[in-house]
């Protein structure tokens, strides 16, 4: 249970670069108005970043190559279809999630 | 008088902070798990649970508490652990950016507090709502943001002090949670589009992939999900009639 100067300071360091991406837009919003097209490109980014955070799951990076990750890759496309028949993140994430399970259970 | 009142309440606040709250709970499954992992992590990399606990209180970004724990462990300098934690989420500019215009109209503190808890999960259940036609606003987003919070620290501290006697969450699947989170948001941003929109988000997703596939040879994978959105963001715009 301890903690030295040099550990706060790293700590600190990294919030500080964590926190300015994320509120910087909030305060630049405010004062400018965007364009059209930007707005455009922002409504976007949800399609896109949800994409790439399902992509980066089955991909596993070892020496700075990549690895298809099967069992995961496997294991999401159960958990979208469950997505599109039930329409509820609560069942699509149990059921995933026990997908995932039985999928290394036995692999 | 009163019920005057009440009625300009309920009509304003369709969403409170309680159904943020609410709205939030299928993502805690993941929060936990993730958190655990990263409490475990962190006492296996030789941090003290007080260290863990400021990490996921100020840092509160699960991949980038992963890897400062790797890169303290690997004795790296300072320098270059704080400029990889700013590269890992460097993301989080682009889902604040597609958020904050939704927020304009409250104070500048407020878009403040919205804003410092930005995490995918957030972004993503806000997004759930907007594609489904609802329009956000402070509490609710609130109730969102606090009660992640909360889990998340929660669930490092837990997963510190219960350090290494829990097992690998990985081999109940609960790592998997996060993804198939991610994968329902997806698949509930694409269900209220209409056929011509939806083939084109399509393509734009199989874009997506390759585009991921592609980067993930020649640089880290959180740098390939900013660049890949940066492009196929772009051929979102410049292909939609």
């Amino acid at each position: 249970m301890s903690i030295d100067l040099s550990m706060i300071l790293l700590i600190l360091g990294c919030t500080m670069v964590t926190v300015i991406p994320r509120i910087l837009p909030f305060v630049v919003v405010r004062n400018v108005q965007l364009p059209e097209p930007v707005l455009k490109w922002l409504s976007y980014v949800p399609i896109c970043i949800l994409t790439a955070l399902v992509t980066e799951s089955f991909i596993h990076q070892t020496n700075g190559f990549p690895k298809f990750e099967w069992p995961v890759f496997t294991a999401i496309i159960p958990t979208f279809l469950t997505a599109v028949w039930t329409k509820s993140l609560t069942a699509t994430v149990i059921f995933g999630v026990i997908v995932m399970a039985l999928l290394r259970l036995f692999i | 008088m009163i019920t005057n009142n009440q009625f300009v309440r309920t009509n304003e606040n369709a969403l409170t902070f309680k159904q943020g709250v609410k709205d939030c709970i299928p993502t805690w499954l993941g929060y936990i798990s993730v958190g655990f992992a990263a409490g475990i992590v962190g006492v296996s990399s030789k941090l003290s649970i007080v260290e863990i606990t400021l990490l996921s209180a100020l840092v509160y970004a699960g991949a980038s508490q992963f890897i400062i724990c790797a890169l303290l462990a690997a004795h790296s300098p300072a320098m270059a652990i704080i400029l990889t934690t700013f590269i890992v989420n460097l993301r989080n500019f682009l889902l604040s950016a597609t958020l904050a215009p939704h927020f304009t109209k409250y104070s500048l503190m407020k878009n403040l507090g919205i804003g410092i808890f930005v995490t995918d999960e957030s972004f993503g259940l806000a997004m759930n709502k907007i594609a489904k036609g609802e329009k956000l606003n402070d509490h609710w987003m609130n109730g969102i943001n606090v009660s992640s919070y909360i889990i998340w620290v929660l669930s490092c501290v837990i997963g510190a002090i219960c350090g290494n006697w829990i097992p690998d969450p990985k081999v109940f699947g609960l790592d998997f949670a996060v993804t198939a989170m991610f994968a329902a948001l997806l698949v509930l941003q694409l269900q209220t589009l209409e056929s011509s929109k939806l083939k084109h988000d399509l393509f734009l997703m199989a874009y997506m992939v390759i585009a991921m596939i592609i980067f993930s040879f020649f640089v880290p994978s959180h740098l390939a999900v900013i660049l890949s959105t940066l492009i196929v963001a772009t051929i979102g715009v410049v292909t939609d009639q």
